[in-house]
């Protein structure tokens, strides 16, 4: 027989997030080293105010193909010779845009550190953006929009930002951009994109892993050396919502076994001063596998494979979504559940328990999130990205350890608004039309039917 | 070679061994850099083990042993890790289901007793109302992951085609939903006291921990267990080194782009020629680099997308798969013959030793990183010591990929990449064929 006597925790070992220094070079770059000694590998993250948010209006996706674009070519090596060179020393170099930054990144063994990261500076600081593979990314990202078609997922995710902000706000569009604005980018477009985004005030190189400061300060230093001075202009940016009252969109896709749900509201920004009372609420309602949410879709009513609840934390106000994917014939009470649980978050303390569990499981977790080079580079760019305090993560478990229960109230009260709660359902319209429209959640409209 | 010299040719991680009486191997690597604990079980059953009628079985068992044991309540093994500041999940192979869970360190007694009681005691807490939520679970995973997943169909439909039937890879990992509905309780509890027996399974326990307290821990908790009575051997599963013929299947369904799998037989998992066959997928398919991305992508602009992989099948035979999506314009013929045109060249003309020297490198950063986390080394020491009793295979990979020489990839070329060994699975967009020439096209493409 095993032991029926719970095992009781033993003491707590300290933990201390990396140390790192930050300092400014001559040139204005931005410099975050992070030693890390415990395999010979090392993470070079460069990050630039240069994402969605930056693109002018009808240019939707040039930020990520401006980024795409960097590993096509230098005015020394083409993009084949270039992968070609990374890859040869066991690195390849990813990049991309998200709404509020581009990155360029690797990992690689460090004692290829000093030529990966020469190789890295040329791709940033001397870029082509050939004619024809500027073509051939824009054909690729074309495709992509096509498959979402037929990907309920990511299908239901653009349709929820679509009708969750105003067509006003850049959060409102594809941070990829659509058929049509991607259709219209030219090698001009990303040209002009990158020599007025591309400069040293807005770019922060990030090291993390087997290296010290002064290795990876002649390091940057060497390789960033054409880089142009000067910073970008600030970003414009609205996210107001689309509407303020309750609707119910159907994207019509025939024969879905399942629908495919987002339900929410415009979130909060990232430095709103209620994100630690707030992502406790979160994980109380749907972040964590033990949330209410989750229990009550999948354990007791068995409708889902997964159900949860987030904030997309952005500088701007992101959206906060419960997302899952039910059989068709229980939309509707799936639903039914989703804004119970919105509602009875709001009206009365959660328990002692619940607060418990969240909040030992995000102080807990803490250490794990940081065991590789690329997650404590990550972790460095969120701190750059949303310009918080370097002792962020020093802080971080005693923030989440003081919020109270009182506070996860009122932080559901502030920052859930029930009335404006905005429903996505990608599924069969025939078969849920009747009984979604008989729920009366709000407004109903049929898409793509 | 001598192409690799440097810090990683002497990095290993530590590695101790030893078995308790009921048969349970258990595997100790140590590392003190981060407070945090991995422990990891791998049992050594998966669908290959389940009885004709019951596909899905073992993937549903997974779902049941979080629902509670004789000492542990319903779902409370997620919140005790959860609360303990932990991550924790399960998965179900052809060959093996793990579970595990990466905690504080302080925490590992708690880890180690969840465990021990589930393999122990499950069967008292079982019941019919929680066997069918946990079907129900299922059923929407598998509508989630599979069927209203575009190409989510492709493991299945693979196996289908390339193993014959009887053979135990041949049917659905995750199930069909008649047989998941015919499951029962007699049927989990035969499955329980068939392979979830310590002397089936290896714990592995990876981070901050002292070895002497671990042990004793272990002993506590695992060692009052009863080994089992012995399983059932499996079906016969060695298989010709080529299929023989050429296969094909062409899959009309809701996606947007074709899309062609070619699976080739190839050397199993860990054996000699493994290595030389994950070179060779790399060569093919690892990263822009590649000389079908360089080839299919980047040049011709007829693919969307490319890479090829292997299942790591220890038994029977490995698949070496190439995953090819074309770019809308592309037809489906022009798909096939370009994919094929590639495969004869590569067949023909075997790579070169600087393709080589770039897939071996890229293939030992990935190793390294992947050694980065508690969890990923734990899963691997339990991988090597489940498939071949030896988890110090864990540092060996290193030198076996270096090792692998051009000769040896051209040679694994010749024998398995041949037109007797190739096995096609085509999507094809549903509303796409809905004119009769595409239909055509469609059919007179193989």
């Amino acid at each position: 027989m095993v032991t029926s006597l719970r095992p009781k925790s033993g003491p707590t070992r300290r933990y201390h997030f990396p140390e790192f220094h930050d300092e400014t070079l001559p040139s204005g770059i931005r410099l975050v080293t992070a030693p890390v000694k415990k395999l010979p590998l090392a993470t070079v993250l460069v990050i630039i105010d240069a994402g969605s948010v930056n693109e002018p209006r009808g240019k939707e996706g040039i930020a990520a193909l401006t980024a795409a674009g960097l590993l096509e070519g230098t005015s020394r090596l083409d993009g084949a010779e270039l992968a070609e060179k990374f890859e040869q020393l066991g690195t390849s170099l990813e990049s991309g845009a998200d709404w509020d930054s581009a990155f360029v990144k690797i990992t690689t063994m460090s004692d290829k550190l000093e030529e990966a990261t020469q190789l890295l500076g040329e791709v940033i600081s001397s870029p082509v953006f050939p004619e024809r593979e500027i073509e051939r990314l824009k054909a690729e990202r074309l495709a992509e929009i096509l498959q979402l078609e037929s990907e309920p997922r990511g299908l239901a995710d653009e349709k929820f930002s679509e009708f969750l902000y105003s067509p006003e706000s850049r959060y409102s569009r594809p941070d990829e951009g659509s058929t049509e604005s991607v259709s219209s980018l030219s090698r001009e477009n990303v040209n002009q994109f990158y020599q007025s985004n591309y400069r040293s005030g807005a770019t922060t190189v990030i090291i993390a892993g087997d290296v010290t400061p002064e290795r990876a300060r002649t390091m940057v230093t060497d390789a960033f050396q054409k880089w142009p001075t000067g910073s970008a202009q600030k970003p414009q940016l609205t996210t107001a919502a689309r509407t303020n009252s309750r609707r119910v969109h159907i994207v019509h896709k025939s024969e879905a076994p399942q629908s495919e749900l987002r339900v929410g509201h415009v979130g909060l920004p990232r430095k709103h001063p209620d994100f630690f009372p707030t992502m406790v609420m979160n994980a109380v309602l749907g972040g964590l596998f033990g949330s209410r949410i989750n229990l009550n879709l999948r354990e007791v009513h068995g409708y889902t494979y997964g159900a949860s609840s987030s904030y997309d934390w952005r500088r701007g106000a992101g959206p906060f979504v419960v997302s899952t994917a039910v059989e068709s014939e229980v939309t509707a009470p799936a639903l039914t559940e989703i804004f119970l649980e919105i509602d009875r978050i709001r009206n009365e303390k959660i328990s002692e328990e619940e607060l418990s569990l969240a909040r030992d499981y995000l102080e807990g977790v803490f250490p794990i999130r940081y065991e590789t080079t690329a997650a404590i580079a990550s972790a460095l760019a969120t701190l750059v990205i949303h310009d918080l305090p370097a002792e962020y993560y020093d802080t971080y478990r005693k923030n989440v350890h003081n919020v109270s229960t009182e506070a996860v109230l009122k932080s559901a009260t502030s920052h859930l608004h029930p009335a404006e709660l905005q429903t996505v359902v990608v599924g069969d319209a025939k078969m849920i039309r009747g009984s979604l429209a008989d729920a009366k959640f709000g407004d109903l409209l049929v898409h793509n039917e | 070679m001598g192409l690799h010299g440097g810090q990683f040719t002497t990095m290993r991680i530590p590695i101790e061994t030893f078995h308790l009486d009921n048969g349970l191997f258990v595997t100790l690597s140590e590392d003190h850099t981060a407070p945090i604990v991995a422990v990891n079980l791998w049992y050594h059953v998966g669908s290959a083990n389940e009885r004709s009628r019951r596909t899905g079985f073992a993937h549903l068992f997974e779902h049941m042993l979080f629902q509670g044991s004789a000492h542990v309540g319903s779902n409370e093994h997620f919140e005790l890790i959860q609360r303990a500041g932990g991550t924790l999940n399960g998965s179900t192979w052809l060959e093996r289901t793990n579970y595990f869970e990466t905690v504080p360190s302080n925490e590992l007694a708690l880890a180690l007793w969840l465990e021990a009681d589930r393999m122990g005691e499950l069967l008292p807490a079982m019941t019919q109302e929680k066997l069918d939520t946990q079907r129900d679970v299922v059923k929407n995973e598998r509508r989630w992951a599979v069927d209203n997943q575009p190409y989510g169909t492709m493991l299945e439909r693979m196996q289908e085609l390339v193993f014959p039937p009887s053979h135990p890879f041949q049917h659905s990992l995750i199930g069909s939903m008649e047989d998941l509905t015919a499951a029962s309780l007699d049927d989990i509890a035969q499955f329980f006291s068939t392979y979830y027996t310590p002397d089936n399974a290896v714990l592995s326990i990876a981070g901050d921990f002292e070895p002497a307290e671990a042990r004793q821990l272990v002993l506590e908790y695992f060692g009052p267990i009863a080994s089992g009575k012995g399983k059932p051997p499996l079906p016969p599963m060695n298989l010709p080194p080529v299929f023989g013929k050429r296969l094909r299947e062409v899959v009309y369904d809701n996606v947007s782009l074709p899309r062609l799998f070619t699976a080739f037989r190839s050397p199993v998992f860990g054996s000699e020629k493994y290595y030389a066959a994950s070179v060779a997928s790399a060569v093919m398919g690892l990263r822009k680099g590649s000389r079908l991305y360089r080839s299919l992508v980047r040049e011709r602009q007829i693919a969307a997308d490319v890479s090829a992989f292997t299942f790591d099948l220890a038994k029977g035979t490995d698949l070496l798969v190439v995953d090819v999506t074309a770019r809308p314009e592309t037809g489906i013929a022009q798909l096939e013959e370009e994919v094929e045109r590639e495969l004869d060249l590569l067949y023909r003309e075997g790579v070169t030793e600087l393709e080589v020297r770039r897939a071996v490198a890229l293939i030992e950063t990935d190793l390294v990183a992947s050694l980065q986390s508690a969890g990923e080394r734990a899963d691997r020491l339990s991988m090597f010591a489940t498939y071949f009793k030896q988890p110090e295979l864990i540092n060996e990979q290193a030198n076996r990929y270096r090792e692998v020489t051009t000769q040896g990839v051209n040679d694994l070329i010749s024998e398995r990449l041949g037109q007797n060994n190739r096995a096609s699975l085509l999507y094809v967009p549903k509303e796409g064929i809905e004119s009769e020439s595409a239909l055509a096209v469609a059919a007179s493409a193989g």
